[in-house]
């Protein structure tokens, strides 16, 4: 019997979910009666909502229209005996092709939940809120994979994401507080403080933008003008990064005192967003995560049906030929590279505009590497990349619901889950995953 | 910088070049590196210079300038003096004030022992560049030495229900703990790249964050030292420890009533110093990598894969044990930087053990240009760079962040020869460049 990829990938499969079971049955063995509730809060005529306020929005908590008791440890058991079945029939049949990814999301998933189930056993949780959670914090993952996508279907590896990221949430953070106190002076006036202040916020997000170009223009100039070694060029960002933000905001942001209070705000969708469990999931968002959806397709879009997306297959794919029939190649790279780090400035200004408002030295804490393995994860293809981004969040979402409950496992080990994660997929998927043939390689004519 | 080209050049039996003939080659190789620092540090005082922070110069008062750039203007001499300031700090901070040779050997001994886990660490990334893999996980392995040395030094006697062991038992064993812990956290992502072609720069930085959690995870619970306010470890019984050269005896009662070893013990306070045996261990792998890389087969085997593993498969070399056991001995040096940090310097691990050690390790082997002789100098000016900063940062209340950027300068000079040897119309050299990227697959 030869051990493959798929037979690793199953055999794995059954290791996490005996390993789940033996976890799970040791902390709640006992108390076999307990169930956990899964609620969906989504009674919209009891939520009331107050636009363009996040912070004044109340939340009332109604009785959920719809609860489901699910026994703990029978759910936990059934889901871990299916996902051995399946591990043994990977491991069995030892399937060529699309089995590897499959069965590993569903792993994650389906392990995910039943964490979720044990750590609320004999309480609720609203599932409604961890999956709007889930798509929040894939914000970022999915945008950073979307610049990561532009760079390397061109032809160009971007490992400087995670310090595009960072010097954008600098700086976009700086721009909106500065432009915030050039345009309001110390105080916010009585107009401008109940509302949202969107025009410094915008320009916060523009700031964000230009900065992820600038650093990506470096990029594309150490790589593409100076033919460096492009890992070694994206680990020159990288540092930078650290460097510089670190270097601003000791200096700077410390000891300036802006007027601006509050980041971007909560906007549902009016009625969209009292659709029952898909309204919360998908349309009560902030508008960066409204924005990467529209990213996520637009992208789509663009590279397979325009010819700018072409042209960008065709040079990362086979410079060479692209370059004969009339492509400029290195320009088009540095475009691209641009319109990359630009798009990763927005997965910045998400950190410290919209996820929290403010900046911390390494906030982006490798959500820009987390987004190099959600591109991988979808095989370089924006829609994939999104599923991955938001199988990676889900981690994330899931390690910060549970630390709302009493729960046995320790809290460092549901930190360095979305790590793991990471990790798992990267080994188990990789393989399967072909990146543009000329990624990473120098065009000489 | 496709393999087809590099093939004839496989062909000859040697890879290095040979010698220069000329005296001073040397010289010659290192002038791009020395010009590079120059450069980045200059760049450096530019910043400095441009972002004094306002307390250290007069304010800014509309009544007496005309402008925002009349004010800049004329404070410029003020200027200039805070940045020459900034780094005769930077200078003193890691060499000693020259004018009260009192503060030399203290100053120059903290520039060793910060110089120290640079060399381990620089070496280990060193070593996976030779084997064409990017090793961004230098700092994951080194937490994962200093956590296996610090449970066998510390807990060791407890397991085999003894007061103590003796030097002769203990130390060995905790240097080796910290090896083989650093060296097994290596292999992981050595084995994913060799077996799966997950790219090994994201598999380290994310079992980076992993080791940390576990680190995390180990001195709040089983190793913790419960009498502690702070989150640490016990600490080491002094039979594990590795002794510091020349200092004045410890206070028992501020290292949990441990007397540490010392070569000399002195008691003038010019003379207490924390250079410890470490240094002399990072020197002995210095030479011990040199001879593994130049002299033995096992180095021409990492060479050969680094340079051109379709000649090394060709040739019957294994690529799979290559990859997984240069990440292995990487981290095992890193390791080794972990441990000395812990049972030489610091007696126990808290909660802020390493800052972003290993992102400097990157810039010092790639200043080194993975030339393990060539380490020494560049973990050195590390470690001055680092003491300085400190100096410099209470002198100019400029943020040591600073030296963040200095160090991201260095590198993308170093990357990028062109840019420098273009400002300074220095010829371009034979030898070939660095290159890692061989994609995220196989």
């Amino acid at each position: 019997m030869k051990f493959t990829r798929a037979r690793g990938v199953g055999l794995l499969g059954i290791f996490i979910a005996i390993v789940l079971l033996f976890a799970v049955n040791n902390s709640l063995g006992n108390k076999i009666t307990e169930t956990s509730k899964i609620q969906s809060i989504w009674d919209f005529t009891s939520t009331i909502r107050i636009p363009d306020s996040a912070k004044m929005k109340v939340d009332i908590k109604a009785p959920p229209v719809a609860a489901i008791e699910l026994p703990t440890m029978i759910t936990i058991s059934l889901i871990c005996g299916a996902l051995i079945l399946v591990g043994g029939v990977l491991i069995a049949k030892n399937p060529e092709r699309g089995w590897v990814a499959p069965y590993m999301s569903s792993v994650i998933a389906f392990g995910f939940f039943s964490i979720l189930l044990w750590a609320v056993a004999n309480n609720s949780v609203d599932l409604s809120d961890t999956l709007s959670r889930v798509v929040r914090l894939g914000t970022p993952i999915a945008i950073g994979a979307l610049a990561g996508i532009v760079c390397e279907r061109s032809g160009v590896v971007n490992i400087g994401i995670e310090g595009m990221m960072l010097t954008a949430a600098c700086f976009g953070y700086a721009a909106a507080a500065i432009s915030a106190r050039m345009i309001y002076g110390d105080a916010l006036p009585e107009s401008a403080a109940k509302g949202v202040v969107w025009l410094p916020l915008i320009i916060g997000i523009l700031g964000a933008i230009l900065t992820g170009g600038i650093m990506a223009a470096l990029h594309a100039w150490l790589s593409i003008r100076f033919k460096v070694d492009q890992v070694i060029s994206g680990t020159v960002i990288n540092i930078m990064a650290v460097g510089i933000t670190g270097f601003t905001r000791t200096n700077f942001l410390l000891k300036f005192e802006s007027p601006l209070r509050a980041g971007l705000p909560q906007m549902p969708l009016g009625p969209l967003a009292d659709i029952p469990l898909i309204g919360p999931i998908l349309f009560d968002h902030k508008p960066i995560t409204y924005l990467m959806i529209l990213m996520v397709i637009g992208l789509n879009f663009f590279l397979f049906r325009t010819v700018w997306g072409l042209r960008t297959r065709a040079i990362g794919e086979h410079p060479k030929a692209a370059d004969t029939v009339g492509i400029n190649v290195n320009r088009m790279r540095y475009r691209n590279v641009i319109i990359g780090g630009m798009i990763a400035g927005v997965a910045g200004a998400w950190f410290s505009l919209e996820g929290s408002f403010g900046f911390d030295d390494g906030m982006t804490n490798g959500q820009g590497f987390i987004s190099l393995a959600a591109m991988i994860f979808g095989k370089w293809n924006p829609i994939g990349a999104f599923g991955g981004s938001l199988l990676f969040s889900s981690a994330d979402a899931l390690q910060l619901k549970v630390q709302a409950y009493n729960f046995d496992l320790p809290s460092q080990f549901m930190q360095m889950l979305p790590y793991v994660v990471t990790l798992i997929v990267l080994a188990g998927v990789i393989g399967r995953a072909k990146p543009p043939a000329a990624s990473g390689k120098v065009y000489e004519k | 910088m496709s393999n087809e080209q590099q093939a004839p050049a496989e062909t000859k039996p040697t890879t290095e070049p040979k010698p220069s003939k000329r005296r001073f080659g040397w010289l010659n190789e290192a002038i791009v590196p020395l010009l590079a620092i120059l450069t980045a540090v200059l760049i450096g005082a530019v910043i400095v210079f441009v972002s004094i922070p306002s307390n250290k110069l007069p304010a800014f008062d509309l009544s007496l300038y005309g402008s925002r750039s009349d004010w800049f203007f004329s404070t410029l001499p003020e200027r200039l003096r805070v940045t020459l300031s900034a780094f005769t700090g930077l200078f003193s901070g890691a060499f000693g004030d020259w004018t009260n040779p009192s503060s030399i050997p203290v100053a120059m001994s903290n520039t060793l022992v910060e110089s120290t886990p640079y060399i381990l660490a620089g070496l280990a990334v060193a070593v996976t560049f030779k084997a064409g893999l990017f090793n961004v996980g230098a700092e994951g392995q080194l937490l994962m030495g200093a956590l296996g040395s610090v449970a066998v030094a510390a807990f060791m006697p407890q397991w085999f229900g003894v007061a103590s062991l003796p030097t002769i038992i203990h130390l060995p064993a905790a240097l080796l703990a910290g090896v083989i812990a650093g060296g097994l956290w290596g292999i992981i992502p050595g084995y994913l790249r060799a077996k799966t072609g997950a790219h090994e720069v994201i598999t380290t930085i994310m079992l980076n964050y992993i080791a940390l959690q576990v680190m995390d995870y180990l001195i709040n619970g089983v190793m913790k030292d419960k009498s502690a306010t702070l989150q640490r470890t016990p600490f080491i019984h002094e039979n594990a420890a590795l002794p510091r050269i020349i200092s004045k005896a410890t206070d028992p009662s501020l290292t949990g009533g441990q007397a540490y070893p010392r070569l000399f013990t002195t008691t003038s306070s010019t003379w207490d110093l924390r250079i410890h045996m470490g240094i002399v261990l990072a020197f002995l792998m210095v030479g011990f990598i040199w001879w593994l890389m130049n002299r033995t087969p096992k180095g021409f085997e990492i060479k050969t894969v680094g340079e051109n593993p379709e000649a090394a498969r060709y040739a019957g070399m294994s690529i799979t044990g290559t990859v997984v056991g240069a990440m292995g001995l990487s981290g095992a040096l890193a390791g080794l930087a972990g441990t000395s940090q812990v049972i030489g310097l610091e007696y126990n691990l808290k909660a802020v053990f390493s800052s972003g050690l290993g992102f400097d390790s990157l810039a010092i082997a790639l200043l080194a240009k993975s030339n393990p002789i060539a380490i020494v100098p560049a973990a050195l000016f590390w470690g001055a760079l680092r003491t300085g900063a400190g100096a410099m940062q209470v002198n100019t209340g400029i943020s040591i962040n600073l030296i963040q950027i200095i160090q991201a300068l260095v590198i993308m000079f170093i990357a990028a020869d062109q840019i420098v040897r273009w400002i300074y119309r220095i010829k371009q050299a034979e030898g070939g460049k660095i290159t890692f990227n061989r994609s995220w697959g196989k």
